[in-house]
This record gives C-alpha cells, sequence and structure tokens, in this order.
C-alpha cells in the first residue's frame, strides 16, 4: 500500500493519472486548475511522458484525440470557460469511441465568471458535453483521496466503455489540501485493436472516424453507443447514503456543498431533524433507482448545489416529483455555510419535512 | 515487368472526387512517397473536413479523421504518443488557413516532426464553393457574389510565406500539379516532406496549388490553365524553407 501524503487536490489527480498509466497529458492555462498542468510540466519529462502546453484548450483535446487513437492513455484538464472550448472535442472523442480523462475544476459563470468555486457546469456535463446524442461518465469527488481514486477509476471506465470520463470537480476540490493514499500503479487490462498506430503490414488498416455519410449506418453507431450507456446506467451508477436508516429529509447533494451538508446534518440531528444525504458520486449515470427508493421513505428532499438549481431537475425527475424538491444554493464563488443549509434544514422541517 | 501500377499505399476504393479534380493526383504521389519509403506499417495519416475528409478511406494505412481545421493537434499527439510513426496531415484552404490557422502556427512553431500536405484550390469545395482564405482579389465564389472584395472581405493567405517567419518548420515548399513537369516536381516536394521526418529533420509542409473545376465553372483543362494564369502570380512557387538548403 501506498503512504498516505499530503496534497492539493490538483496535485493528487495528476500523480493520479501517471500512476493510472498516463503519460500524456495537454493543457493550457486557467484557474483554478493550473497545478495539474504545472505538476505535469515537473514530472512528465522525468518519467519519459509528454507534458504539452497547447496554444488553445480546442488544441489540448485534439491532442488527446489523437494519443487517443493511438491506444494510449491520455487526459486534459481545464475549468469551465475552458471546458467550453473543448466541447467540439469531447463530441468527437464521442463519436470515434475514444477513451479519455477530461477534468474539470469548475468555476463560476457564465462568460469569464469568476476564479472561485462552483457546480455550475453540471448541465454542460451530464447532457452531453458537446454536439450530438451522447453522454460521458461524470465523477464528482468530495475529497482529495476521491480525487485520486476517481482519476484513476476514470481511465479504467473509459478504456472499457471506449468513453470519454468526466471529472468534474469544484474549484474548492482542486485547492483544498488534505491526506491522501494514493492508488497503487495501474495496469491498462484493455486491448485495442482499433487503434491507429500502424498496420506494421500485418492487418487492415484502421480507421478512427466520427463521420457516416448513410443515414442508417449512423443511426446504428447511435443505438450501438446507447446500448453501451444503458449497460453504464446498469453496472456503474455510484452514490453515498449517510444517516438514510431514518431520515425523513434527505439532502442530495455532491463535492464541496456535501461535506458543508454534513456538517448541517450532524448539527440538524442533534436539534432532533431526522435528515440524511444522498451524495450522488456519479452524476452520470445518476442514482435515479436509490433516489427513488429513497422518495418511498423521506417526506422532501433539499438539493445542495453551487448553482441555480441544475442538478435539482435530476433529482426531481429521478422521484418523479413524488416529493417535494427543495434547493439550497449559493452561486458566483460564493459557498453556503452550514448554518445556511442548517437553516434550510429547519424550515423544511417546519413546514411539514419531517 | 510492370511499368505502372496502383501504389500499394492505396487502397481499392474509388475515388469520390469530381471529373478534373487534383486531388487524385495528390493522394497518389502520396502514396508513392509511402511506397518509396516503406512506410506504410508505420504511417498514420490524419484526414480533415473539406473534399478530402473520406481521404481515409483511400490510404492504406491507419487513419485518423479530425475536427475541422483541428489536424495538426491531432497528429501532434499521435507523433507523441508513438514518435517512430510517420504521422501526416492531408488538409485543404479552408480546413488548414482558415478555422485550423491556429493549429496549424502552432504545429509549425513547434516544430512538430509531423507532415503536412497542403491543397490550396481557393475555394471550399465540398460545401459548394464558398470564399476561402486562399480566394483571390476579385474572385466569385458563392459567398463572394461580386469578387471577392478585399476592402471588406480581406486579402488571401499566403501559407508558405507566412510560415516562413518561424523558427520552427524545417521545410516549406509551394508546388502545383497541372502539367507534368510540375507533377514531377510536387512528387520530389512530397518524398522530401516524408523523408524529412523519417529523418527527423521536423515540421515540413507542401503547398499544393490545386484546380476545383466544378466550384470555379471551368472545364478541367480550363481550371489548369487557370492555375498558370490566376493563382501563380499570386501564389508563386517555391521553396520558403529548407533547413538543409
Amino acid at each position: 500500500m501506498q503512504e498516505k501524503v499530503l496534497m492539493k487536490g490538483n496535485e493528487a489527480i495528476a500523480e493520479a493519472a501517471i500512476l493510472a498509466g498516463c503519460r500524456h497529458y495537454f493543457g493550457y492555462p486557467i484557474t483554478p486548475q493550473t497545478e495539474v498542468a504545472a505538476y505535469m510540466a515537473k514530472k512528465m519529462p522525468k518519467i519519459g511522458g509528454v507534458f504539452l502546453q497547447a496554444e488553445s484548450e480546442i488544441a489540448a483535446i485534439n491532442m488527446v484525440y489523437g494519443v487517443a487513437s493511438t491506444g494510449k492513455r491520455a487526459m486534459t484538464s481545464s475549468s469551465s470557460p475552458g471546458i467550453a472550448l473543448k466541447c467540439e472535442g469531447i463530441s468527437y472523442l464521442a463519436g470515434a469511441d475514444l477513451p479519455a480523462l477530461i477534468v474539470n475544476v469548475q468555476r463560476g459563470g457564465p462568460g469569464l465568471g469568476g476564479i472561485q468555486p462552483s457546480q455550475s457546469d453540471y448541465f454542460l456535463a451530464t447532457r452531453g458535453p458537446g454536439h450530438g446524442d451522447f453522454h460521458v461518465i461524470v465523477l464528482a469527488p468530495a475529497s482529495v483521496q476521491e480525487m485520486a481514486d476517481m482519476t484513476q477509476l476514470g481511465f479504467g471506465l473509459a478504456d472499457k466503455y471506449r468513453t470519454p470520463v468526466m471529472l468534474l470537480a469544484d474549484g474548492t476540490m482542486g485547492q483544498m489540501m488534505e491526506p491522501v493514499v494514493l492508488p497503487e500503479p495501474q495496469e491498462i487490462a484493455v486491448e485495442k485493436p482499433w487503434a491507429a498506430c500502424g498496420t506494421k503490414m500485418e492487418r487492415e488498416h484502421n480507421i478512427v472516424n466520427s463521420l457516416y455519410l448513410s443515414p442508417s449506418e449512423l443511426e446504428r453507431t447511435n443505438l450501438e453507443r446507447f446500448e453501451r450507456y444503458a449497460q453504464i446506467e446498469r453496472d456503474e451508477v455510484r452514490w453515498e447514503e449517510y444517516c438514510m436508516e431514518d431520515a425523513e429529509i434527505c439532502i442530495v447533494s455532491c463535492g464541496i456543498t456535501a461535506r458543508i451538508s454534513r456538517n448541517a446534518i450532524v448539527e440538524a440531528r442533534k436539534r432532533g431533524i431526522k435528515v440524511g444525504m444522498l451524495r450522488p458520486i456519479t452524476l452520470w449515470p445518476f442514482p435515479k433507482a436509490a433516489l427513488a427508493a429513497a422518495a418511498e421513505k423521506v417526506k422532501s428532499f433539499i438539493s445542495v448545489e453551487l448553482n441555480m438549481g441544475q442538478m435539482k431537475e435530476d433529482v426531481e425527475l429521478a422521484i418523479r416529483c413524488k416529493r417535494p424538491v427543495h434547493l439550497c444554493s449559493r452561486v458566483g464563488g460564493m459557498i453556503p455555510s452550514p448554518e445556511e443549509i442548517l437553516a434550510k434544514i429547519e424550515e423544511v422541517a417546519k413546514e411539514g419535512g419531517c | 515487368m510492370i511499368v505502372f501500377q496502383k501504389p500499394k499505399a492505396l487502397t481499392d476504393a474509388v475515388l469520390h472526387y469530381c471529373p478534373g479534380c487534383t486531388h487524385g493526383i495528390v493522394h497518389r504521389l502520396v502514396a508513392e512517397a509511402i511506397d518509396e519509403l516503406g512506410i506504410q506499417g508505420r504511417t498514420v495519416g490524419v484526414a480533415p473536413v473539406g473534399c478530402s475528409v473520406m481521404a481515409y478511406n483511400y490510404f492504406a494505412c491507419d487513419m485518423i479523421e479530425a475536427a475541422h481545421g483541428r489536424a495538426p493537434a491531432v497528429a501532434t499527439g499521435v507523433k507523441r504518443a508513438m514518435p517512430e510513426n510517420i504521422v501526416f496531415t492531408y488538409q485543404g484552404d479552408g480546413d488548414l488557413a482558415s478555422i485550423g490557422m491556429c493549429e496549424t502556427v502552432h504545429a509549425a512553431a513547434r516544430g512538430e516532426n509531423i507532415t503536412i500536405i497542403f491543397i490550396n484550390n481557393a475555394i471550399y469545395g465540398m460545401t459548394g464553393g464558398q470564399m476561402a482564405p486562399t480566394t483571390l482579389p476579385g474572385q466569385v465564389t458563392q459567398t463572394s457574389p461580386y469578387g471577392r472584395d478585399v476592402a471588406t472581405q480581406g486579402h488571401p493567405i499566403r501559407v508558405c510565406e507566412l510560415l516562413s517567419q518561424l523558427d520552427g518548420p524545417a521545410y516549406l515548399e509551394r508546388v502545383t500539379v497541372n502539367n507534368v513537369k510540375n507533377v514531377r516536381n510536387a512528387k520530389k516536394a512530397i518524398l522530401k516532406a516524408f523523408k524529412n521526418q523519417v529523418e527527423g529533420k521536423g515540421f515540413s509542409l507542401v503547398e499544393v496549388v490545386s484546380s476545383c473545376p466544378t466550384n470555379w465553372g471551368m472545364t478541367p483543362q480550363k481550371a489548369l490553365e487557370w492555375i498558370d494564369e490566376k493563382m501563380l502570380p499570386y501564389y508563386p512557387l517555391g521553396v520558403y524553407r529548407d533547413k538543409e538548403a
């Protein structure tokens, strides 16, 4: 087992990626994720890897596309405005069924927005970040430990399902320091017979492509991809429950707000309010069944987010609007305090939420 | 004795190009270069968006289809992942000099050890004949119906001259394929652009002044003459960078 070290979330991502066998990183500076690039710039040349500061986010994601086409592991990282630029490339990765890891350490928007933490790319990430009909697997870490673990998980899922994976962190996760046990070095377990790495004159030429001019063929590739998505929705949904055994109010929250919600839950329970939390770890696939099951037991939900209620819509859909879903959120880089969340819990409890 | 045959680096697929289009000639020259250098098994090509979007069906080496303009970035990724492989892009003027100018300039500035074949026919062919970054002043296209007015639509871009201002490129040459002599010169240039990469010399780009009879509204014969009359005065043939020389 690896020893425990103190690391920034962004650095934990970089080191975990290297341990996952990723030797190709392409990025462009943007706050608050630049530490990933800085770490890679220092480390990659020493281990025979590639760090390249691309001319743009667009170029970076296309360099990832190039490496992924050869069958090797590649990643890029950015923050919200930069991720918007990468969306073209992410769509092409999805269309060509290429695995890759895209890290989004979110900041507030829209536009240039700010540089403080946010979860306002929830829609962008979970609805398919780019043109066309597709999904990416979206992982939402809530600790530096999870930043490291999910980096490795992300590479594994990407290879297994031939899909881009987005690690969707908020700025807090990227910037905070915590003790972390780094994952063990990972071997790439999947064969990639489709890779464009030279025929060696031993096989027919491989073509990595997302263009299908025949509508029936294009439909077939879409349907085949959605069969894979159905498998992902069946086998890869991840969530965590906290104090849900007897809960009458269920908080739904991910990332930093899940951490703050935990404090509020402890305090609320001291005051006799039966509140628990369901923390989605995969935002796509969303833990729909777990929420639907929770809706059978609890009286109401509170979605705690760093945006204007984007995830709240998914909660309502998951529970088919069976129970009221309240929103407790701050935006623009503002972060709710445990007291603010506690106040919301008490307000909902008073309204008959428990 | 076989005196003439299809290069091995071309597949048996039937080309979809219009009659008189010079893409077919350039495809052949690229394939001949790959054959002569014996690199087909380790070559990876990157196709553009444009008329040659389906080049991935025509070259018998591994191929990757890139987003519009992004081929040099994709090729950079491939080359960095597999430095022992030979990586080329095949791009038109809209792809390389308009939407992908940033990727082109920076791949050149980095001196990426890749080969770029750049088809300049002064028009967007696949979308039906719109103004390109290389459309000549006064040239009529669907989106410059009164002729390209440089006052409002800007001036054409001379890619070789522009890139020759950078320290990065190893080799830049402009050729054309409108007669036998020029085809032979183009062959030499394309071969050299690949050989440079095999020898690790760095970024090589060959600009091929090409014809588009369909969208120029000319017969194939007239289109080849138009290259001499109109294109070459604006886009002079020649070597713009050769680090060996």
